[in-house]
């Protein structure tokens, strides 16, 4: 059958009949860093036009809609007014550290995207440990926004920067915990096993409401680590004048800004691939002929699908609720989803123990 | 207890608002239909009777106008925005007789603050509801609001 897993199966035995085992490295290496830049650039393109369109119809508003039908070239448009933009540097900031920055942020989130699974079959790097390299490789951006923050040498920058630090460092954990309970149902850190525990069933419908709460729990944290509404407060453009990308311009600026999408699609795969099966058709138990039917949809459009339902989801947050102050934020992250996703993985535990679950 | 049922109270009551902003916001996602959006340069937007525009003097079908050349609205003007140039016509029975040669009205000094058309007391200035004020030559800003060739109405002194 026509697949992707196929497609790039026989590529990769074309390349290893006419070449030795070293140079179909180095090129499959090549290629995949092609596909990852276009990727993001096809992502950042996409999802900030979805953007617009989205908080234009919330406010009831119509958005885009002079450059190209509908307006979907207006971002390119953008972005290449941005390309050709002179990439300013304020006199006092630490030059290296300034420069550094956005490409700390990018390689970031170039790495989360190594272990993703996007169809059947169709993965960078599968590596036994994927949850946790993950859940690891994600707080690294904190370090490059600490450092945007610093060597501005700008109060707000600075005063932007330490808040995302608190935010980021407190959301990790129960992020974490959510993750969690989804790893003691499946008992694998491996998303490909995870993926295949969820052939009877998604997670979501299997494991009764502690898998509902991990999953409300789960989005709330990855909205607060990607720094958006209404947990963006280390930009807070009210407040901040743009927080820690206050004294960045042209490029350096973009790369931020397409970092911070390019997030929100991993943090979004993840949790589809925790929660809603990955490229997993939507199965129900034993129903053999409604499974089949479900398998003819190819398994990269319902990986697609779920994640770009669940970046909805995370935009529909953002242009309907108003932005926590710094305590509040806090607050309800120590004294609510801490304590209710740690009693959560608990009953999580006890369901996985006596196989309570489908 | 009462602090696990507070606890327990609080959460439910957070979610449920938070759904319920949801809800509305949903709502108007998916029924688009109905925007607000007034598309500029096709659609121009008619703007009230007291929004202040502009200044211009009214003339009427004889290009005739009502300004005296009193001055009024010149001394009643805060930042100088308006300048009276009087002229002195010899009437047929020899008498000198005062007109305005021109009103000179400066746009881009103007905050609109309608004083000069409280303090004229033949009404012949008024407030335009004119907003595209945008040009490429600041020179173009300074305007004659008298039309040439027009000269005062009979019987308004």
């Amino acid at each position: 059958m026509f697949s992707i897993e196929n497609i790039l199966n026989s590529f990769h035995k074309w390349l290893g009949s006419m070449l030795n085992q070293t140079n179909v490295m180095l090129i499959e290496m090549a290629l995949i860093a092609f596909f990852a830049i276009t990727l993001f650039a096809i992502l950042g393109l996409v999802l900030v036009y979805l953007e617009r369109k989205v908080s234009a119809f919330i406010q009831i508003r119509k958005g885009p809609n002079r450059v190209g039908p509908f307006g979907i070239f207006q971002t390119t448009a953008d972005t290449l007014k941005l390309i050709v933009k002179e990439s300013f540097m304020p006199d006092k900031v630490d030059k290296f550290l300034y420069q550094l920055a956005p490409f700390i942020v990018m390689i970031t989130a170039m790495l989360l995207l190594a272990p993703i699974p996007f169809a059947r079959g169709v993965q960078i790097w599968n590596i036994n440990i994927g949850v946790f390299y993950v859940t690891a490789v994600s707080s690294l951006s904190v370090i490059g926004i600490l450092m945007a923050g610093w060597a501005s040498s700008n109060k707000y920058s600075l005063l932007g920067a330490m808040r995302s630090g608190a935010q980021i460092v407190s959301y990790e954990l129960s992020a974490g915990m959510a993750i969690l309970s989804i790893i003691v149902l499946t008992g694998s850190l491996n998303l490909q096993d995870i993926i295949a525990s969820q052939e009877n069933g998604w997670w979501i419908f299997k494991g009764h409401i502690p898998a509902l709460v991990a999953f409300v729990i789960y989005i709330i944290a990855v909205t607060a680590e990607t720094n958006r509404a209404p947990f963006d407060l280390a930009e807070a453009e009210s407040e901040l004048t743009g927080g820690f990308h206050t004294e960045y311009a042209g490029m350096r600026f973009a790369l931020f800004f397409l970092a911070e999408y390019i997030n929100i699609f991993i943090v979004c795969a993840i949790g589809a691939t925790l929660f809603f099966g990955g490229w997993m058709p939507f199965h129900i138990g034993n129903w053999q002929a409604f499974n089949h039917v479900m398998d003819f949809i190819p398994s990269s459009i319902w990986f697609f699908g779920k994640t770009f339902f669940l970046i909805l989801l995370i935009m529909w947050f953002r242009w309907t609720f108003p932005r926590l102050r710094v305590d509040q934020l806090l607050n309800l992250e120590w004294k609510y989803l801490l304590p209710i996703s740690m009693l959560n993985l608990l009953v999580m535990t006890l369901i996985a123990i006596k196989g309570w679950h489908f | 207890m009462s602090f696990l049922s507070n606890y327990i109270k609080e959460v439910y009551g957070a979610v449920s608002s938070l759904l319920i902003g949801m809800k509305r916001t949903g709502y108007y996602l998916t029924h688009n239909k109905e925007v607000i959006t007034e598309e500029y340069p096709e659609f121009r937007a008619k703007m009230a009777d007291r929004f202040r525009g502009e200044v211009v003097m009214t003339h009427d079908a004889q290009n005739e106008h009502a300004c005296t050349g009193c001055s009024a609205c010149e001394l009643a003007c805060p930042n100088g925005t308006i300048k009276i140039l009087n002229k002195f016509d010899i009437t047929p029975e020899g008498k000198k007789k005062k007109a305005i040669d021109s009103f000179v009205y400066h746009l881009e000094l103007c905050t609109m603050c309608n004083l000069c058309i409280v303090a004229c007391p033949t009404d012949a200035i008024k407030m335009s509801q004119n907003f595209e004020h945008s040009v490429y030559d600041r020179r173009l800003l300074t305007k004659q609001l008298n039309f040439p060739g027009s000269k005062l109405r009979e019987g308004v002194e």
